[in-house]
């Protein structure tokens, strides 16, 4: 120790090994913590029913992230008992296994979201958009009238190849099949038939109560109503939800 | 070690006029930052503050807040002062001169435009720190490794024997923000005529990825490069050496070791898995060593100076800011102890937490470095008022008190009612209750806001009176009969 201090001397006089001794310090911790993360099969649970998302989906789920939610809702359930009452059992890495960026959040100024799915009507969802404080007078959330616009999905099919390259399990014919099934899902009138076959547990509906035009509303409240739906956690067993 | 030491040569032409444009450029963004603050802070107390635009939620302008205050004022201060010091500690003209320091500064600002921008319209990555799109963050990156060059540069032409040690942290700071910033935001594009880009990992190890980038963001941006600022400016303010150079090598090379594994307890009973985690907590507890002992290192350099800090209100600041970094590097451990964390995450008491260091420390220890710097930028006896910084110092410190004092407040009672169970076992509030019972806690955080914007444009006013050449006409006379009458 006192030697190096003494020797620290010809540190400080050499920029280049100061920069590569720096490079080497910080480098240890990040390796460590970030590579098993890769490597180790447990990290992710073996449960089943995690899918990747439609491309209704994934489309609310862009608006989820252009809109900032995730800076007011968090997208995590934690182990403890009080969450459990309130959101239900705790998230697991398998159900945010697809998302790009993850979205678990920091700060819950709104409630939790990742198990929203299912708990509210699809009316009560495109209220609640539109005017916060008229279903919960003391929220502090932002009005979102604005997403009874149309959708812009003319890029959905690029979206889905992107996230394949990424390594998302879409096949080529979910990727060819992108637009079709986008609206398959937002059209009752439509046969979603094969949009189901391709998406498991898929939910066809006119989310935002108009079936006839495709808005961002319609997204985002498709996103929202199958977050935490995916993983059957009936059929779990102990075993499956081990992590390492 | 002494800074610039005297020797017979005469000193080089500094490169300048780019570091009065980054001043003053740290002074605007400054002000919009705290604006953007205490706007989002108003939001929340009052949400008809959202406008029903989709331009100005709280969504779309809480990244606009962060980056402003994170990147905008405090890269703009870093680079203001890293540029300043390296050039004086080495007795060399910067690195490729006055076309590098003004690309630099046209290349940052153009960065910052960039990325506000798409958060206004809603081009964002949805990475907390980490919002710019794949076009914006590949520009950063150019300017940054010419940051690099233009610093690393100026360090291998100096002409003092060794590299000082505030020039250690500017160096760390550089490298290993070009590292997270790299490794955080690989991704790829949806086409090239596409604002939008998926990153490479995906769900837990994108968490992991994130929060090592998120707290390094922290621990190097608002960490390593403003101590850089510290241990040239105070011992310049205070007129004394550095309290001690063995401490200052310990505990530089074990704050950038240990630093980097802190990141996980961002993600505490998260699915990040327990080893993760648990490195996270106990690497965290181990940061705060070295963390007092650069507080320690700074304080104690006032050993037999003590007396400036009631003549000189900018090294104040200074002092002040130590104390606010003392303060939250132990708070920082405290808080990442996962009994502690299961009630503080997801509340504000971790806002208030990250407050005491971006206003105490980070803002502090810039403002007495601008208030050091002006004077001798601009070649001016000394700021035009005096009594002006203590205004600023005192309003700005009570500003942080009501912030940091209402977050405390509102984030332990809001992680306790989360919890809280009636005699049966059931919950005993709804979420919107804990929701209904921020709302003055909200209110006197944007007073503590508005205190510490006032405390900005006070400083602005000061400097721009101070470059136009002024002295304040009070100051010469005020003081002397003020004492003659207590005679």
């Amino acid at each position: 120790m006192f030697r190096f201090l003494r020797d620290h001397g010809v540190i400080e006089r050499n920029v280049v090994l100061m920069a590569v001794l720096t490079v080497i310090t910080i480098s240890i911790g990040g390796l460590v913590q970030v590579v098993p993360l890769f490597a180790v099969e447990t990290t992710i649970e073996r449960v089943g029913g995690v899918r990747p998302y439609t491309p209704l989906e994934l489309a609310g789920r862009e608006i989820y992230v252009r809109e900032g939610c995730y800076t007011c809702h968090s997208q995590m359930v934690r182990p403890f008992r009080d969450e459990a009452e309130r959101y239900g059992h705790y998230s697991l890495a398998a159900e945010s296994m697809y998302d790009r960026p993850f979205q678990w959040g920091s700060k819950r100024t709104g409630p939790d979201l990742a198990r929203v799915g299912g708990r509210y009507s699809d009316d009560w969802h495109a209220a609640h958009l539109r005017h916060p404080r008229l279903l919960v007078p003391e929220s502090v959330m932002p009005p979102y009238a604005f997403l009874d616009r149309p959708l812009d999905y003319s890029d959905i099919s690029d979206r889905l190849a992107t996230l394949r390259r990424l390594g998302v399990p879409y096949t080529a014919e979910m990727v060819a099949n992108a637009r079709a099934d986008l609206e398959a899902q937002a059209r009752p009138a439509n046969d979603a038939t094969a949009m189901q076959g391709r998406y498991a547990r898929a939910r066809q509906g006119a989310f935002d109560g108009d079936p006839r035009s495709i808005t961002e509303m319609d997204a985002l409240i498709a996103y929202l109503q199958m977050l935490g739906t995916l993983v059957d956690f009936r059929a779990v067993t102990p075993a499956e939800l081990r992590q390492q | 070690m002494a800074i610039d030491s005297a020797t017979a040569q005469p000193p080089p032409t500094y490169v300048e006029d780019a570091i009065r444009a980054f001043t003053i450029a740290t002074m605007f963004w400054g002000c919009v930052g705290f604006l953007m603050g205490v706007v989002i802070a108003l939001q929340l107390a009052f949400p008809l503050l959202n406008l029903d635009l989709e331009w100005t939620t709280f969504g779309r302008l809480r990244p606009v807040h962060t980056s402003a205050v994170i990147f905008a004022f405090g890269g703009n201060a870093l680079l203001t002062t890293s540029l300043y010091i390296v050039q004086r500690t080495c007795r060399a003209r910067l690195f490729g001169g006055d076309d590098m320091a003004w690309f630099l500064f046209w290349g940052y600002q153009f960065f910052i435009v960039m990325a506000a921008l798409g958060y206004v319209l809603g081009v964002t990555q949805g990475k907390e720190y980490a919002e710019p799109e794949w076009y914006v963050d590949l520009w950063l990156t150019l300017v940054w490794v010419l940051y690099l060059v233009a610093f690393g540069g100026t360090l291998v032409k100096r002409e003092e024997p060794h590299i000082y040690v505030a020039n250690w942290f500017f160096l760390a700071f550089i490298i290993t923000v070009a590292i997270l910033h790299i490794g955080n935001n690989l991704a790829l594009p949806v086409s090239f005529g596409h604002s939008r880009s998926y990153g490479v990992a995906s769900g837990v190890q994108d968490a992991m990825i994130q929060w090592w980038y998120g707290h390094n963001a922290v621990g190097f941006f608002l960490t390593a490069g403003f101590l850089g600022i510290m241990y040239y400016l105070i011992p310049k303010q205070a007129d004394r050496p550095v309290y001690s150079y063995r401490l200052s090598i310990v505990h530089f090379w074990a704050l950038i070791f240990l630093y980097i594994w802190a990141g996980p307890h961002h993600l505490h009973y998260t699915a990040l898995p327990d080893w993760a985690q648990t490195l996270g907590m106990v690497f965290s507890i181990m940061l705060w060593m070295p963390s007092w002992g650069g507080m320690i290192n700074g304080l104690m350099t006032l050993s037999g100076a003590w007396d400036k800090l009631r003549t000189d209100p900018a090294l104040r600041f200074s002092v002040a800011a130590v104390g606010f970094y003392g303060m939250s590097t132990f708070e920082g451990p405290v808080m990442s102890i996962k009994a502690v964390n299961a009630l503080s995450h997801y509340t504000d008491w971790t806002i208030g937490h990250v407050h005491s260091g971006a206003m105490g420390w980070v803002g502090f220890i810039t403002f007495g470095a601008v208030y050091f710097l002006v004077p001798r930028l601009w070649n001016r006896p000394a700021m035009y008022s005096t009594r002006l910084i203590s205004w600023h110092f005192w309003i700005a410190t009570l500003g942080i008190v009501l912030y940091i004092t209402a977050m405390w407040v509102s984030g332990i009672m809001q992680g306790l009612m989360w919890r809280a169970t009636d005699e049966f076992g059931f919950l005993q509030f709804s979420f919107v209750e804990t929701v209904a019972a921020m709302h003055p806690y909200y209110v006197i955080r944007a007073l503590g806001g508005i205190m510490y914007l006032s405390g900005a444009l006070i400083m602005a006013y000061n400097m721009w009176r101070t470059i136009r050449g002024e002295v304040e006409p009070a100051r010469a006379s005020a003081i002397p009969a003020r004492t003659v009458a207590a005679e």
